[in-house]
């Protein structure tokens, strides 16, 4: 039996809940079982911003990712407060545009990825998340072409259409680095 | 060869209004005009709490019996469910100017598309004459027994003046029953009331001035005659608002 | 499976309500519920439905007052600050014995309090909440495909028993999305004699009212009530049970708690303590059964709740006090963690 738990945090703004949900989206395409639970009230505005999202072959219990095996810190506070929180053998993606200082820990996987600098410079300066999306699903060797497609095609509304193209571009970035 | 006769839509039954109360007035002009209007079959009406909590019994057409003052959202509710319906309700000035001051306000400003028949007899009568909202300065009430003070407890409300700043209601109309034509008055202004729902025109509240001989300590004749002398001066009769023509009255 | 969908509990609610044939929702804004007042607000206006926020809490609920005396299937929603609120109304529809459906996304109290998940709201919602002597049909939801069914279930039972159906769920619940189906059954509204709906110059007028001066003949209507609730207790019990058979140790817990102490149930087994879950789903009619069944044989009950110890009186009630009955909670708008019920069912195998 396989579970992952994800922790995507950040700035409000970034994009962390909608970088989980695709991750969420893409287990649910895949016949995972998934739950995404974001933070909510007052704290999103501008504060930190978090969620946490399971996928699993097994029926998914507590929604509440306490302990990562994945941790998504696109800033400083973030990486602060839930470094210490990764499981051991775990991996951390962090952005490396907004956080200078190295992960103290030894047993976990750490990858640097200058996400909001590399979305500034490509045209598409909010989409670092997606960059780091694209870099997970390389990692974790989930990347595939159809799976992708469909996450994408369930999380960008009919409305923003004209995002989807960019959006797989940021994935693609972040899936070559 | 009929000479009178009692409309449908009041119930032959008795009413427990005390002796000079004019409920019974009012119920039987808008039992009038529901019969006049041909619309009991489709009319609800709700009662309130108060005096009148009981016109359930006494309308022949289906009634509600809501919680204190919240007669106009009951009323929202069901017109809603089914807006060919005509909806009224009927209430008090503790039920509809305290207590329920929220949804009166509200079910203005949306221009429910309901109509509101306001007693106001300056008193709670049910609860044995406590200060109402519309209790007069100087009123003497159970619970202001030295007369409204109102740098303790504020002035009465007018509600017509009041909801005549809403850019909603659309029709606003004071009306008396203590004397015969200004009962004709009262009925031709109920009539108005509903016609407006029928029509689809929206909110029509037409505000009573009534007596309450009881707790008002009075004969019913004087009682009359207090509403004359007290009551209209400080409540004026009239059409505060009309959409249909523009009039909103200062 | 490719016709599922991520909802959130929120929205998988409101998509469930309408399913459920609700076309009349009133509500005001307040946090952690507030998607389903926005679903709502975006689909009842396409579908011939109405959606109006009301000026308030207390005017939300009769607005539902109103459209269940017209007879048709009608909710609100609102969290723990705006269900005292509609307690009042709560009353009156108990009161007049109309069917309806309320759901509260429970928050951190007493006061304004918090707006992180709580279940402190058991007792109100169990009791009662509002004055007299009365009972609504409180449906406990663990996942947000739950929060759909409860919703078409609560419809269906309050139609049933003519009783307020509340959906007690928490800010995790309402927040958290996760696949949902929506391809079920539900059952049509029966007949509605009594609703006023006009007479039609048919019948005698219908009224509905909670007005009874009459003491002999408000005892009766008590009574008659009760008497309904007897048949709701032995008809619609609901509850889940976990790796119960050969337990020793028996978590008590609903919603959100359920799902934290299913993984502590299972680190547990791995440890080789034999512990198990008994998961109320109708947190009123209380699943009196699985308790006194389960006090024959474990050692202990923990009631794991967010809250500081209400369902616990229940667990106590339905085992009789057999054996110990522990709490194990956090509160404020905290959650319990995994590791936490751990400890607990450890230290109780001891």
């Amino acid at each position: 039996m396989s579970t992952k738990q994800y922790l995507f945090s950040g700035f409000g703004g970034q994009g962390i809940l909608f970088a989980g949900k695709f991750i969420a989206y893409k287990g649910l395409i895949e016949d995972k079982q998934v739950s995404w639970l974001p933070s909510y009230g007052p704290e999103m505005r501008g504060g930190t911003a978090s969620c946490s999202v399971i996928v699993s072959d097994e029926p998914v219990g507590s929604p509440i990712v306490t302990y990562p095996d994945v941790l998504v810190a696109m800033n400083l506070p973030s990486l602060d407060r839930f470094e210490s929180k990764v499981a051991p053998g775990g991996v951390i993606f962090l952005d490396s545009s907004l956080i200078e200082r190295e992960v103290t820990r030894t047993d976990v996987t750490v990858h640097r990825i200058p996400a909001t600098k590399l979305a500034g410079e490509n045209g598409f300066p909010t989409l670092a998340n997606m960059i780091i999306v694209g870099k997970i699903l390389k990692e974790l060797g989930e990347y595939n072409d159809e799976g992708l497609k469909a996450a994408l095609a369930k999380v960008i509304s009919a409305k923003h259409a004209d995002m989807m193209e960019v959006n797989r571009k940021a994935i693609d970035l972040g899936a070559s680095l | 060869m009929v000479v009178y006769d009692k409309p449908h839509a009041l119930l032959d039954v008795p009413l427990h209004y005390c002796p000079g109360c004019l409920h019974g007035v009012v119920h039987k002009l808008v039992a009038e005009v529901i019969d006049e209007l041909g619309i009991e079959g489709k009319t609800i009406g709700i009662a309130p709490v108060g005096c009148s909590v009981m016109a359930y019994d006494y309308f022949a057409c289906d009634m509600i019996e809501a919680a204190h003052g919240r007669a106009p959202a009951v009323a929202t509710g069901v017109k809603r469910a089914d807006p060919s319906k005509v909806v009224f309700t009927y209430q008090g000035d503790g039920d509809l100017a305290s207590i329920g001051m929220a949804e009166t306000v509200h079910a203005a400003a949306r221009n429910e598309n309901i109509t509101v028949i306001f007693i106001n007899n300056a008193i709670y009568g049910m609860t044995g004459g406590q200060m109402a909202p519309t209790s007069l300065v100087g009123q003497v009430t159970q619970t202001s027994p030295y007369g409204r003070d109102p740098k303790l407890c504020g002035y009465p409300i007018r509600v017509c003046e009041l909801l005549s700043e809403l850019e909603g209601p659309e029709y606003l109309e004071r009306v008396t029953v203590n004397s015969i034509p200004h009962i004709r008055a009262a009925k031709t202004a109920i009539k108005k009331a509903f016609t407006n729902q029928i029509e689809g025109n929206g909110f029509s509240l037409i505000e009573v001035v009534s007596s309450c001989p009881t707790n008002w300590g009075m004969t019913p004749q004087n009682a009359l005659k207090w509403i004359e002398e007290k009551m209209l001066p400080y409540y004026p009769l009239g059409v505060y608002k009309d959409r249909s023509n523009g009039e909103v009255k200062k | 499976m490719a016709d599922k969908v991520l909802m959130k509990g929120n929205e998988a609610i409101a998509e469930a309500a309408i399913k459920a044939g609700c076309r009349h929702y009133f509500g005001y804004p307040i946090t952690p519920q507030t998607e389903v007042a926005a679903y709502m607000a975006k689909r009842m206006p396409k579908i011939g439905g109405t959606f109006l926020q009301a000026e308030s809490e207390i005017a939300a609920i009769n607005m539902v007052y109103g459209v269940a005396s017209a007879g048709l299937r009608v909710m609100t929603s609102s969290s723990s600050p705006g269900i005292s609120l509609k307690g009042e109304g709560i009353s009156y529809l108990a009161g007049a014995d109309l069917p309806a459906l309320v759901v509260n996304v429970q928050r951190g109290g007493p006061g304004l309090g918090g707006i992180q998940p709580s279940q402190s709201d058991y007792f109100q919602s169990t009791r009662g909440g509002g004055h007299g002597d009365y009972h609504m049909i409180v449906l406990a939801p663990s996942s947000v495909q739950e929060m759909a069914e409860m919703t078409v279930k609560g419809f269906e039972l309050a139609d049933k028993y003519r009783m307020t159906a509340m959906v007690l769920a928490d800010g995790t619940m309402g927040q958290m999305m996760e696949p949902v189906d929506l391809n079920f059954e539900v059952a049509p509204a029966p007949e509605k004699p009594w609703a006023t709906t006009g007479t039609e110059m048919k019948r005698k007028h219908n009224i509905v009212n909670s007005l009874s001066l009459v003491p002999e003949e408000l005892e009766k209507l008590n009574i008659a009530r009760f008497e309904r609730y007897e048949l709701v207790k032995r008809n619609e019990t609901m509850y889940e049970e976990y790796m119960m058979d050969d337990a020793d140790i028996a978590i008590a817990a609903f919603g959100i708690a359920a799902r934290v102490s299913k993984n502590a149930v299972n680190e547990a087994r791995k440890r080789g303590i034999k512990a198990g879950l008994i998961r109320p789903i109708t947190l009123w009619p209380f699943p009196d059964a699985p308790f006194k069944k389960a006090a024959t044989h474990v050692k202990q009950f923990i009631s794991v709740e967010l809250n500081m110890g209400q369902m616990i009186e229940d667990v106590r009630l339905a085992s009789e006090c057999k054996v110990p009955v522990t709490l194990c909670n956090r509160v404020g708008g905290m959650i319990p963690s995994p590791e936490q019920v751990l400890d607990a069912i450890v230290k109780a195998s001891k």
